[in-house]
């Protein structure tokens, strides 16, 4: 909301600077945005532009399309300036930038030759000083502006052109739709300097014959949509431009002026609030306005020409055959005021904001008027804002206003009470004002209270309750004043959960294992699927939809994170760096059914991925495991070969176990996959279920005392079949141990020279330990023997001499 | 014999003191004191002297092997000094040569920040509250007094997604308030971090994906200086001891007083600047006194109990923080842009 101060100085009395001005309203809750950009506000820069009459024009000497003027700038003596301007003409006053001026975008003007005649400044078109004609639409398109009327010579334009005011734009929240309005910030602006509020007279002579029920009829079909419509009729209406004061004042507040009808409907909708609407009532059937809802498919072409097609949520006024607005949005070409209307019908009416603005979106047509009647305005505006209208027709002789209005007001909106209490405000707010002082500072925003009840103004539809009304007290005793306290009440304790705990473990740890911690979205295309080779019927493929995406690219949730992963890594490949190691901490969303029928299950997943130096399997597996250590688990935690995930490596990858429960998976990405995202070297992922490491997490620890006594230590090596795991080989070592067994150690796998095709060599270093004394040979030939045997039975392992 | 012994003495003295390594002490150790040596043999030749003879030569000759073993530790001594001299010179390096890095990674910007924030409030005795991204529009606006229709659900440009009821993508980390109120009794002092989700197109400062804070105290007797009291201290935590803060009236549907809070501009200082459009002031957080409705509606006596509220976007705080001038890089996992924080 822009807000031109000499305007707003018509309701109050302001004595203070702008900047004092700016932040008093800022701390009484009307936020500043700071200056407008607004034309008064870039004609600030304007400098030495004065009125010039232009004495005589000669044609140039050298030049066929330039002429040269002698200007009367006020001065003594006349000053040359050489034009090329088709419009100019003598007698002409027009805006002369003088040497050393400067325009609007801060170009400099100095004097100069033009095909060797001396030009000692310029004249102005207003685009050259720094507008647009849209800012002043009674400018010639091509040529300099020609003032009207006899404007006082060598007189500063930003005067002559009323540029010299302050527009300050204001943040309006949206509780406070009566803002929107010159009137509504005057209000605020006496209460925050406690000033008196000075609302217009409105004053209405009405000579016309008749009354305007005579001429019009209002039915409303839908009080819940239009809890209120009035009609008022005008005669003999001259369509004429607007005079200088009514174009300016507009311009100022960044309104285009039309046409002295449109003007005045603007203006009391800037001033008042309440938007207004001028049909010509020949174009009214039967002079009956009906207001009722559209008909579905119901075509409709609004004033700006466009064909707009409606459906029944949506209110139209109408006559009996046919629409002629769309109820708060914008009125119909059929109905508008032509300039030789005879008559017309001034339209101040009241609809139900939220069905405004859904009529607005659907149609894509946000208007002033709706921008307006969305927030929800008070029907009681609407009766002062159609005298309002009429008043200003007098004042400019435009019309014959006829007595009466056609007042269509179902349920009229009275002032309400709400109770309230000094000593429960002041317990909330943590001040202490005594009765009269809440009572005074009501009386500044029109609320009457006694000190128990409070009668709330109409225009205050945001004063429902207690708090309510101690947010007004607190705002205008000022929220800087307010004592800052500590929360006293009960203390408790500020502490992190224990998953939370955990989640900050898993975190360095990775980082001390040298990942840098990546984020990435969570919502994508759902061609991340193929890119991913994954099962058409997989149930990765079961998604969250979400229903109106920025596009494709971001429409589904995820239910995996390997696509992000793949992305980063991506990112960094092409972007040519070495190395890179990442790890996310992020949600995957899982639905039971879809459409979903209850919220998706989110479940936290650490991802690591990486390339570049280090990267293999075995690199992350140790990482993996060493997580597994610092969450406790590593001793219940184990790896097997899985090959049935599409995007990695069939032949490189481990599904992770705890307590015989899937975790996760590591690997290395398959080399299609690779190719699908770019990346032209090797790469690794790990995917764990958070949820599941932190389940599994513990961090109690039982001291064991260190060993007494030396351990025992065997190596053996045996001949496998290739396909024999080092899991299954430990598995036997480890169950057939007997209890002084301390450690398994694999310290080499062979294959090659020597070794028969299809089989590999694998060795052991074997810990046997008491903690009572030494072991002897025989005590750990025992269970050395009943592993040879097992491996020998399961695995038909041979031993292997050393 | 006497004159043997001295000469011997003599000689090996000299040789000690000229003697220039290890090896060379060993063979004059070898050649005096060994089997065959000359001191050894000289007092192998003690047996053929007279009786009266013996005692003085024995002694002669234990002085003289004493003396030179002496000198040869001292040699020994000196001899290792040097070569341990030799070898330290030998064994110098570069070291203005670069280092082996030992390869350590880096948390997130943005979760670097979440985490300062974290233990400032849990210094404050607040616990951290989580909740479903993919929320029911109950918690995300009507338990927050959004009831259907406001126009706050528009303004918030929510994403919506396929299902029974009115499901969507949380635009606010609000909702976790609502979800706290309905399963703990007060004292309550909790602060929520996470994603929320906004239907903005990708550009330099605005993401659909971005991180809110919120935080809710509620309690017997909680006022609005409390709520000033605890941001005051927040925000000077955070930004640092200089910082002020300022809490200008606002509106939010959830809370009745509410409040904006700016802090002084971090480009400035507070004296104005392009920054903060030379107000002096940045915009850091909305907050408030939980309105009455909110509360009732979560089942929380509202004659009995009061509480405040706030709420906070996170990314601008990391990228005032680290000077970040795009949004985008948060979410690119550059390791050139992550191997900064």
């Amino acid at each position: 909301m822009d807000l031109p101060i000499k305007w707003l100085k018509e309701y109050v009395d302001l004595d203070c600077d702008i900047n004092t001005f700016m932040d008093t309203m800022t701390m009484a809750g009307q936020k500043v945005e700071g200056l407008a950009d607004n034309v008064c506000n870039r004609a600030k820069a304007i400098d030495r532009v004065v009125v010039g009459k232009i004495e005589k024009i000669e044609k140039h000497p050298d030049a066929d399309k330039l002429v040269v003027c002698q200007v009367n700038v006020g001065k003594e003596e006349n000053i040359q300036i050489v034009t090329g301007a088709p419009n100019v003409f003598e007698g002409a006053y027009v805006p002369v930038a003088l040497d050393g001026s400067t325009l609007a975008n801060d170009v400099k003007i100095k004097k100069g030759k033009l095909r060797g005649v001396v030009s000692m400044g310029m004249m102005c078109s207003v685009e050259e000083l720094g507008f647009t004609t849209h800012d002043f639409p009674d400018a010639p398109e091509n040529g300099i502006y020609i003032f009207s009327g006899e404007p006082e010579l060598g007189a500063d334009v930003k005067e002559i052109m009323e540029l010299t005011d302050d527009v300050i734009e204001f943040e309006i929240t949206n509780n406070r739709p009566d803002c929107y309005s010159i009137l509504g910030l005057a209000r605020e602006a006496a209460a925050a300097f406690d000033k008196p509020f000075k609302y217009p007279e409105i004053t209405v002579k009405a000579e016309a014959e008749g009354q305007s029920s005579d001429f019009v009829s209002v039915e409303i079909k839908n009080p819940e949509l239009c809890p209120r419509y009035i009609g008022r009729v005008v005669k003999n209406v001259k369509v004429e431009s607007s005079p200088l004061w009514l174009r300016h004042r507009l311009t100022s507040a960044g309104v285009r002026p039309i046409n002295n009808i449109v003007d005045i409907t603007n203006y009391v909708m800037l001033e008042m609030g309440q938007p207004m609407h001028a049909f010509d009532i020949d174009t009214i059937d039967d002079a009956r306005i009906i207001i009722r809802n559209a008909e579905d498919g119901e075509q409709f072409t609004t004033l700006d020409g466009q064909k707009r097609v409606l459906d029944s949520s949506m209110l139209v006024i109408s006559d009996p055959n046919k629409a002629v607005a769309i109820a708060g949005v914008m009125g119909g070409e059929n109905s508008k005021v032509s300039p030789d209307a005879g008559a017309i019908l001034f339209e101040s009416a009241n609809f139900n904001g939220p069905n405004i603005r859904i009529t607005a979106k659907k149609l894509g047509m946000r208007t002033d008027a709706s921008a307006k009647y969305e927030k929800g305005l008070d029907p009681n505006t609407a009766y002062d804002a159609v005298n309002r209208a009429v008043q200003l027709v007098e004042l400019l002789g435009c019309g014959e206003v006829v007595p009466g209005m056609v007042d269509c007001y179902p349920n009229k909106r009275e002032s309400w009470e709400v109770p309230y209490s000094a000593e429960s405000i002041n317990k909330l707010i943590g001040f202490n004002l005594s009765d009269k002082e809440m009572i005074d500072i009501f009386k500044r925003i029109e609320v009457e209270a006694d000190g128990k009840t409070a009668k709330i103004p109409t225009f205050r539809p945001d004063l429902e309750a207690e708090a309510d009304l101690a947010e007004e007290i607190a705002r205008f005793y000022g929220y800087d004043k307010i004592e800052t306290t500590l929360a006293a009440g009960t203390p408790t304790c500020g502490k992190k959960s224990r998953s939370q705990l955990i989640e900050d473990k898993i975190a360095e740890t990775m980082v001390a294992a040298g990942f840098s911690e990546a984020m990435t979205f969570s919502f994508e295309n759902p061609k991340v699927f193929d890119k991913l080779s994954i099962d058409e019927d997989s149930p990765l493929r079961k998604t969250v939809r979400i229903t109106n995406p920025l596009g494709e690219d971001f429409s589904i949730m995820r239910t995996q994170t390997v696509n992000a992963m793949l992305n980063s890594l991506s990112t960094n490949y092409n972007r040519r760096n070495g190395s890179c190691y990442l790890f996310e901490t992020g949600r995957v969303y899982i639905p039971e059914e879809t459409p979903l029928k209850k919220l998706p299950e989110e479940i936290p997943m650490l991802t690591i991925g990486m390339y570049g130096k280090d990267c293999d399997f075995y690199f992350l597996k140790g990482v993996v495991e060493e997580l597994t250590d610092v969450l406790g688990f590593k001793s219940k935690s184990y790896y097997l070969p899985k090959s049935d995930i599409p995007y990695m490596h069939p032949g490189r990858l481990a599904e992770v176990f705890v307590k015989n429960e899937s975790i996760g998976y590591l690997g290395e990405v398959h080399p299609l996959t690779l190719k699908n995202y770019s990346i032209g070297t090797k790469a690794c992922i790990a995917v764990i279920n958070m949820a599941k490491l932190i389940e599994y997490a513990t961090f109690e620890h039982t001291f064991k005392p260190l060993p007494k006594y030396p351990a025992v230590e065997r190596d053996i090596a045996m001949l496998v079949d290739d396909e024999v795991t080092v899991k299954e080989i430990e598995d036997i070592i480890k169950s057939k141990g007997g209890k002084y067994l301390d450690s398994v150690k694999l310290f080499d796998v062979y294959k090659g020279m020597q070794i028969e095709k299809g089989k590999k060599s694998v060795a052991y270093s074997i810990k046997f330990r008491a903690s009572d004394r030494t072991l002897t040979d025989e005590e750990t030939a025992k269970p050395l023997n009943k592993i040879f045997k097992e491996l020998k039975d399961k695995l038909g392992a041979e031993p292997r001499d050393k | 014999m006497r004159d043997k012994l001295l000469e011997v003495r003599e000689k090996a003295l000299k040789n000690l003191s000229d003697v220039s390594d290890l090896n060379q002490l060993d063979d004059i150790r070898i050649r005096l004191l060994g089997k065959k040596g000359e001191l050894t043999s000289l007092m192998k030749g003690m047996g053929k002297l007279s009786k009266e003879e013996r005692p003085a030569m024995g002694q002669l000759a234990n002085e003289v092997r004493t003396a030179i073993e002496k000198e040869m530790e001292k040699s020994k001594t000196r001899l290792e000094q040097q070569a341990l001299a030799y070898k330290l010179k030998k064994e110098k390096i570069d070291v203005t040569m670069p280092g082996k890095a030992s390869r350590i990674g880096h948390r997130h910007p943005m979760n670097i920040v979440i985490e300062d924030i974290k233990n400032i409030f849990i210094g404050m005795g607040y616990e951290i509250a989580e909740g479903p991204e993919v929320e029911d529009a109950y918690y995300n606006f009507t338990a927050l007094n959004i009831p259907p229709g406001h126009t706050a659900r528009d303004e918030q440009d929510t994403f919506y997604v396929d299902g029974e009821g009115d499901l969507l993508l949380r635009t606010q980390t609000s909702p976790i308030q609502v979800r706290v109120m309905e399963n703990k009794k007060p004292p309550i002092r909790i602060i929520a971090p996470g994603r929320v989700y906004r239907s903005d197109e990708v550009d330099a400062t605005h993401s659909p994906i971005f991180h809110q804070l919120e935080g809710l105290v509620i309690d017997k007797g909680i006022t609005m200086g409390d709520l000033k009291g605890a941001l005051e201290v927040f925000a000077k935590q955070l930004f640092g001891e200089d910082t002020k803060v300022r809490f200008r009236p606002h509106h939010f549907p959830f809370t009745e007083p509410s409040a904006e809070m700016d802090a002084t501009c971090f480009g400035c200082g507070g004296k104005g600047c392009r920054i903060c459009k030379d107000s002096g002031w940045i915009e850091m957080l909305g907050c408030g006194m939980v309105h009455p409705k909110v509360l009732e509606m979560s089942g929380i006596d509202s004659s009995v109990y009061s509480g405040f509220a706030f709420g906070m976007g996170l990314e601008r705080v990391a990228m005032q923080r680290y000077g970040i001038n795009d949004l985008r890089l948060l979410f690119e996992n550059d390791a050139k842009f992550l191997k900064q924080f």
